[in-house]
């Protein structure tokens, strides 16, 4: 029996830090070669580090929230043969007649410490097969009956996967701080949950509170008259979605970007505030704000000025994809020159977008509804929406970002005009 | 009419599952009425579980008796016994009647309201026992199963069911029992060693068709060394003239001189006679259909025990009932056990808990079946029983035990263990690091256990 270290890799461009985001994997587990030990964060990509040993998880080497520095020592792994340990110090005794101390802490101090209560990291639900019987003795069962749980759901940490009464109880009081239960929709509530905030949350939050203590944020609405767009887009997508697929705004309002920052360079433009540069990128790519399971993420349409409405359109989709399902990769979720948000039929009237610094400009999407409109003396209904934008005043001046808008507006009213050279 | 009685819960039939579904409705303050037509216990404890074991006690005991009469090994000498059969039944009457006075006082102490009387169903929330009409929120069918008939060996005279089987006035010099089944091969084998001779006719290739042939071989070997003759795959045609005629496999027709012919062909769900057609419930073939909640497919009418189908066993009528019960009383339950067990109390015994081997392949699982003979075991040894073995199936993946089969003397008792296994998830590992109390019939349980693991330590 020896021992394997892994250590925290390297991931590249230099990082000399990275958050452990969650363990899949506990003191005592058996890990088969392959088998995804731990996600651990840089920047927005998430990576997930394999097990290269079969063997058993003698202890962890940090809490999921911690910030580790690369090469400290991730995990230690029980196998059979010598094992890689002897460049590292000695992490637990390496008698091997009692079983592992649980948790046996790692040599190396954790970078912070925590209130020892706070933070276990939410148990994730767990999808069996509906045919397969989830393992619990009666008394288990018996119990998840009354508290209306379906076994199916809860993760086991017995032997074999055995549910046992602390799952359940782990499983109830996740199921009661999320606020599902409530016989009496009156009663008064105490309960309290703590969320610490860690991975994707904390870098989402450090970002944004970043980006509204840097730059000076100002926003401008303008309402735009959608109708003939519509048209366009319905005709388009009955006469190509088939084949093509369909067409949401979106990529129409990447195309009038596109267009419209031909005459406003100022604001495809990165700001540098510590080395005071701004740089005026020739490229357009489009970051698009997108909701996933972990929070908000932005991939990125490279060269949309290169893309046709439908290239457009295929590559929103796939990327949006790949962000809701984690699969997105670290070069697919930076280096945007300019950023669109749309929450869709959520849209409401008005946002007030934050910058993705070091962007210049974010235009915001409102949702689209039938108005009545005063055209020539007459009032018609249209298809009215509201493009919602921020920019940084400290170096977009309000008059370019007003022009900026008009003239997606006018592209937009005129959707000929979008492809007119 | 007289004035129409209500409750909350009505039960008919007062059988395993009734009963229990009762005593429990009265715990949790459920205003309860029992209908039973014949007798509290139903047929468990009058005509079925008990009076077999009763009998197949006396049975038991007699033969010891002869068996040292003839020159025991352990050096126990008596004279040639006699048998008063007369007096063996009333001792077994003497048992039912205990127990199902003993269920009447537990329905009384439960505020259960017991009639007697066959139960007539209106609809799903009314039942009228002769002039009494009774209203129901919940009704729950338990009426049980009956013995299926051959048309060919009507019962009456000297062709009897299981039911006049269990009270002799005479043991017959010759009887044929028809069914290879647990029940025909418990009373065939019990009549057997009250001194008849006993021939078993099956259909089937095989004695106990339901378990593999390495399980009743033990079982097949005892019969031979009884002197039970088998006719296997042969089928009845008819009787007459104190003569059974039976159709071999090569198609003569034989004749076989018997006293008596006992009818074990397997039972079917009662549901005759009592008009459960007014409430048209889905089927399921010629039981009710049920979910598992025992619901039929019909808004609070509930179904347990044999009237909903296979398996036909006391205890999963009573776990059903107790279910039942609770369901009523708001509370959330499910019937989802890992395993029923089942029991063959023929000699030696038989219990089947869970998966079989072939059950556990057909399911797909790949599986670890491992033995431990008894001959290996010393306390039966001790005991004269050397026959038979315990064995389990467990997952070869992470050795979850899916399955527990025994066959041997009082094996029954070890269903507990098996059970109780199956139901808290036990691996190998589990049974094998426990201390099996030494010397007894269990310490084969943690062998078989540590043998599937490859170290067995008496083998």
């Amino acid at each position: 029996m020896g021992t394997h270290v892994i250590k925290m890799p390297d991931i590249g461009e230099g990082i000399a830090e990275v958050e452990l985001s969650v363990w899949h994997v506990k003191v005592g587990d058996l890990v088969v070669e392959d088998q995804v030990l731990a996600d651990v964060m840089t920047d927005k990509a998430m990576v997930d580090i394999p097990s290269p040993v079969h063997g058993k998880v003698i202890s962890l080497g940090g809490e999921p929230g911690e910030v580790m520095a690369v090469g400290s020592i991730l995990i230690s792994i029980e196998v059979e043969g010598a094992g890689n340990t002897k460049d590292v110090p000695v992490v637990a005794e390496p008698a091997k007649a009692a079983p592992p101390v649980a948790e046996a802490k790692p040599v190396q101090a954790p970078v912070e410490s925590k209130p020892a209560a706070a933070v276990k990291a939410p148990q994730a639900p767990v999808a069996r097969e509906a045919s397969e019987r989830p393992l619990a003795s009666p008394a288990v069962r018996k119990h998840a009956l009354d508290a209306g749980i379906q076994l199916r759901l809860v993760q086991g940490t017995g032997p074999a996967g055995r549910i046992l009464h602390e799952d359940l109880e782990a499983y109830l009081r996740q199921g009661t701080a999320t606020g599902a239960t409530a016989a009496n929709p009156y009663a008064e509530r105490n309960d309290e949950h703590q969320i610490p905030v860690i991975g994707m949350r904390r870098k989402i939050a450090q970002r944004m509170q970043d980006a509204t203590r840097r730059a000076a944020h100002f926003s401008y609405v303008e309402e735009i008259d959608v109708t003939a767009l519509d048209e366009l887009r319905v005709h388009l997508n009955e006469k190509h979605g088939a084949t093509r697929g369909k067409l949401t705004l979106l990529p129409f309002i990447v195309r009038a970007m596109v267009v419209a920052l031909r005459d406003f360079p100022q604001i495809n433009a990165r700001y540098d505030d510590e080395a005071q540069v701004i740089t005026r990128l020739g490229a357009v790519h489009v970051g698009v704000a997108t909701q996933s399971d972990v929070g908000l993420m932005v991939p990125v349409v490279r060269h949309a000025e290169a893309r046709s409405l439908w290239g457009t359109a295929e590559e929103i989709a796939r990327l949006a994809n790949a962000a809701r399902t984690g699969k997105a990769s670290r070069d697919e979720l930076s280096g945007s020159t300019i950023t669109l948000t749309s929450l869709g039929a959520l849209g409401g009237i008005v946002s007030t977008p934050v910058l993705n610094l070091p962007e210049v400009a974010i235009v915001g999407v409102n949702r689209i509804v039938e108005r009545p409109m005063v055209i020539k003396g007459q009032i018609v209904v249209r298809k009215m929406m509201n493009l919602s934008s921020s920019f940084d005043h400290r170096v977009v001046d309000g008059m370019d970002a007003a022009q900026f808008i008009q003239a997606i507006r006018g592209l937009l009213e005129q959707p000929a005009s979008l492809f007119l050279e | 009419m007289t004035q129409t009685l209500h409750t909350t819960l009505l039960i008919i039939g007062g059988g395993p599952g009734g009963y229990v579904a009762a005593i429990r409705a009265g715990q949790l303050g459920i205003p309860t009425i029992l209908v039973e037509g014949q007798a509290l216990g139903g047929t468990c404890l009058n005509i079925g579980c008990i009076p077999s074991k009763a009998l197949i006690h006396v049975a038991e005991q007699f033969q010891q008796t002869v068996h040292h009469s003839q020159g025991s090994q352990l050096g126990i000498e008596v004279d040639v016994p006699t048998l008063d059969i007369r007096k063996s039944v009333e001792w077994k009457d003497g048992i039912v009647d205990r127990l199902t006075t003993g269920v009447a006082a537990l329905l009384k102490k439960h505020k259960v309201q017991v009639i007697h009387g066959w139960a007539k169903v209106i609809d799903g929330k009314t039942v009228e026992v002769g002039e009494q009409r009774i209203q129901c929120e919940h009704l729950l069918l338990a009426t049980g199963s009956t013995s299926v008939n051959l048309p060919m060996l009507p019962i009456g005279g000297p062709i009897i069911s299981s039911t006049e089987a269990l009270a002799p006035t005479h043991v017959p010099k010759r009887l044929i029992v028809v069914g290879g089944g647990y029940i025909g091969l418990e009373l065939g084998i019990a009549y057997r060693k009250l001194g008849a001779d006993v021939s078993v006719v099956e259909a089937q290739a095989h004695i106990l068709p339901a378990y593999d042939a390495e399980l009743t071989l033990p079982v097949a070997e005892s019969l031979k060394k009884l002197g039970v003759k088998l006719y296997l795959e042969h089928s009845v045609t008819g009787f007459a003239d104190g003569k059974l005629q039976v159709r071999a496999p090569n198609g003569d027709i034989l004749a076989l001189d018997t006293d008596q012919v006992l009818v074990a062909v397997g039972r079917k769900p009662n549901t005759q006679g009592w008009n459960l057609e007014a409430l048209n419930l889905d089927m399921n073939g010629v039981a009710i259909k049920i979910d598992s909640r025992c619901q039929t497919s019909m808004r609070n009418v509930y179904a347990i025990g044999d009237l909903s189908g296979e398996p036909m066993l006391a205890h999963r009528a009573m776990a059903q009932g107790e279910m039942v019960a609770e369901l009523i009383s708001g509370k959330a339950r499910e019937f989802n056990p890992a395993a029923i067990p089942a029991v063959c109390f023929t000699d030696p015994e038989l219990v089947v808990v869970g998966k079989t081997p072939d059950e556990a392949k057909a399911a797909g699982l790949d599986c670890i079946v491992s033995s431990f003979p008894f001959a290996a075991n010393g306390r039966a040894m001790t005991l004269e029983s050397k026959a038979g073995f315990v064995r389990v199936v467990a997952r070869r993946d992470n050795h979850l035990i899916v399955g527990w089969q025994a066959v041997g003397a009082g094996v029954s008792e070890l269903s507990t263990a098996f059970g109780l296994s199956l139901e808290m998830g036990a691996r190998l590992e589990d049974v094998a690091g426990t201390i099996h109390a030494h010397p007894t019939l269990g310490e084969a349980v943690q062998e078989a256990a540590l043998r599937a693991l490859g170290h067995a330590l008496h083998l």
